[in-house]
Formats: C-alpha cells, structure tokens, sequence
C-alpha cells in the first residue's frame, strides 16, 4: 500500500486534533488536541520520509517529539499555575481578565 | 510496501479513539485513548521502515507525556465539569465547519498530488540516526538541549509557591493547642466496644458520657453515628442483655 495513504490518515488527525482545540473549553483536553496535532504531523514526516527513501524525515519527527515534550511540560504547568490562582481549568474563564 | 491490512488497522486505532477527543466527557477516557493513538502511531512507524522512532513514541509518548497528562488531571481534579455555555455563540459549528474544512482540503490536496516511492529506502536504525543526528544535525540537537534546560527550569519557576508564612515547628503547635485550651495530646480515639466496627461510636469519659468529637466527622456528615445508648444502657442494668438473648 502507499505510504501517501499515512499522509492522508494524518491530515485527518491533524483535523480531529484542531477541531479538539477549537471545541473543547478543558485546557487538558484542548492541550491533548495539541499533542494530536503534533502527533498527526510526526507521522506525516515519516511518511514522507518513507516515500523519499531517506531517513531526514525520521530525525526531523524526533526533534519535533523533543520540542513536543518541552512543550507539554511548560504547558502542565501553566495550567497547574492558573488551577492554583483560579481553581479551575477552564479557557473561558480567563477572557474575565480583560478590563 | 505496507500490507493494508495493518494500515486499515492502524487507522482504526488511531482516528476512532482521536475522535472521543470531540465526543467523550471525561478527561481520562479521552487521555487513555489519546495513549492508544500513540500507540496506534508507534505501530505505523515501525511499518513505515522507522522502528527507532517507533520505540522512542511508545516511551516518550505513550510512556512520558500521557502519564504526565493524568498526573495533572488527578491534580486537578478528575470531576472538573467542562462548563456548556458558548462564549462565542454557535462555537460548536464554527469548530465543526473549521476543521472538517481543514480536513476536507488536506484530503483533496494530497490525493491529488502523486509522488514516486522509493522502492528500497534508507531503515530508521539508531545507528543511521545517530550518524545523521550527531553529524548533519549536531547544531540542532545542542539547541534543543538548551529547549529541554529551559522547559524544565521553566517548569520548576511555575510551579514553584514562595512560602508566606514562616514554617511552624512542632513546639509552637504544641504551645498554640494549649493556649487554647483544646486538647493537649491527641485526639481521643472512637469507642472500643467489640459489637462491631466501632469506629463509629464516641468514646466514653471517665463519668461515662459520649465523647462527640472522637468520632470522625466524615461519619457525622453522613449520618452514621452511633450514640452509644444501647450500650450504656447494657453497661448500667447487667439484665438487659440477658433479655436480649
């Protein structure tokens, strides 16, 4: 089977995973949509990277999984910082902070 | 060239969890099927001739970053209620239309477009990544150890809590509960009667009354209290509990 079709599955994530973050008021699960989206575009590389014979795509899904684990720390703990202020993790209820 | 079988299989475990991120309510069945995506994605790694990377998404993914997820939920809260008021009315159907748009485009795009496969590619062993990494790449990999040094420094600052109060050692405790005036040593413990659980019923002072405060106050709240009546009771008149039997 072609790897093109990897391509197409992770477009679909990739939707799915947008479609999370847009939708859902829960930052973890909004966040969770954000990993997906990550997840959806590792694949995409690999499967390129298949396609093309070569293993840069490979090394480029590791670095963007490394930068993806800097990123689900800093962000835990930003909402575990707002949890503590406001005792919720709601995104909407932050837009009270505008004047 | 990848069977379709295992294709079909892996977009099965992959789109059809995905999706309780819109449909399910609780956060950790949605983070527990996001773990089954990962590892649905692992899978289609080590298909798509990358076994090293398949093995670093099971441990970084599946392995690190989800149990990093449930860790805060339980932090958190697993009962915190996604509130349903729409700030921006009809949000639902902007998102929906959004990113089925998305979808539906990168679907189009991409089945239009055809690339020649290579028909014996390069397999993502560790050892050609390391070459690749430690050589091509060995800039990128030094910035990233400074992304990890400042995400986890990043971390510890935000979570970090200055202490307000100076912390109060065992000897001012001591000194606060006899000032005011409430019991010096511990608590007294529940009734010892060996009818039954006896957790339940407020110890006796020496002039034979209940103790309220010994039973725990979890109890209280919900009503299962004993007064310990029946037993006075039985302690006073010897009779009694010949008349019961």
């Amino acid at each position: 089977m072609d790897p093109v079709n990897f391509v197409i599955l992770a477009s679909i994530l990739f939707a799915i995973g947008s479609a999370a973050v847009l939708l859902r008021r829960n930052a973890i699960v909004a966040f969770m949509g954000v990993e997906l989206m990550l997840n959806a575009a590792n694949l995409a590389l690999v499967a390129f990277a298949r396609i093309h014979g070569e293993i840069d795509g490979q090394v480029m899904a590791f670095f963007v999984m490394v930068v993806a684990a800097a990123e689900v720390v800093v962000g835990l703990a930003i909402i575990i910082a707002v949890f503590r202020a406001r005792q919720t993790i709601s995104l909407d209820e932050p837009a009270e902070l505008k004047g | 060239m990848v069977s379709p079988i295992l294709f079909w299989i892996i977009a099965a475990i992959t789109v059809i969890p995905a999706l309780s991120l819109l449909f399910a309510r609780k956060a950790v069945h949605i983070a527990m099927s996001i773990v089954l995506v990962m590892v649905g994605l692992a899978a289609a790694y080590v298909a798509l001739d990358a076994p090293f990377l398949g093995v670093v998404q099971i441990v970084v993914y599946t392995g690190a970053v989800m149990m990093l997820f449930l860790f805060v939920l339980m932090l958190v809260g697993v009962d915190q209620r996604e509130d349903l008021k729409e700030t921006i009315t009809a949000q639902r159907w902007i998102a929906f239309f959004a990113a089925g748009g998305l979808g539906a485009f990168l679907v189009s795009l991409i089945t239009r477009v055809s690339i020649p496969v290579a028909e014996e590619g390069a397999v993502g062993d560790p050892e050609p990544i390391a070459i690749l990494l430690f050589e091509k790449y060995v800039l990128v990999i030094e910035v990233l150890g400074f992304v990890l040094i400042t995400a986890a420094v990043g971390a510890l600052v935000l979570t970090h809590v200055p202490r307000l109060k100076p912390r109060r050692t065992q000897v001012e405790v001591q000194r606060d509960r006899v000032r005011t005036g409430s019991d010096p040593v511990n608590k007294v413990f529940p009734g010892v009667y060996a009818r039954h659980n006896a957790l339940d019923i407020p110890a006796l002072d020496p002039e034979g009354k209940p103790i309220e405060a010994s039973v725990s106050r979890v109890l209280k709240i919900r009503n299962q209290v004993q007064d310990g009546a029946e037993f006075r009771a039985q302690l006073e008149d010897p009779s009694r509990k010949e008349d019961d039997r």
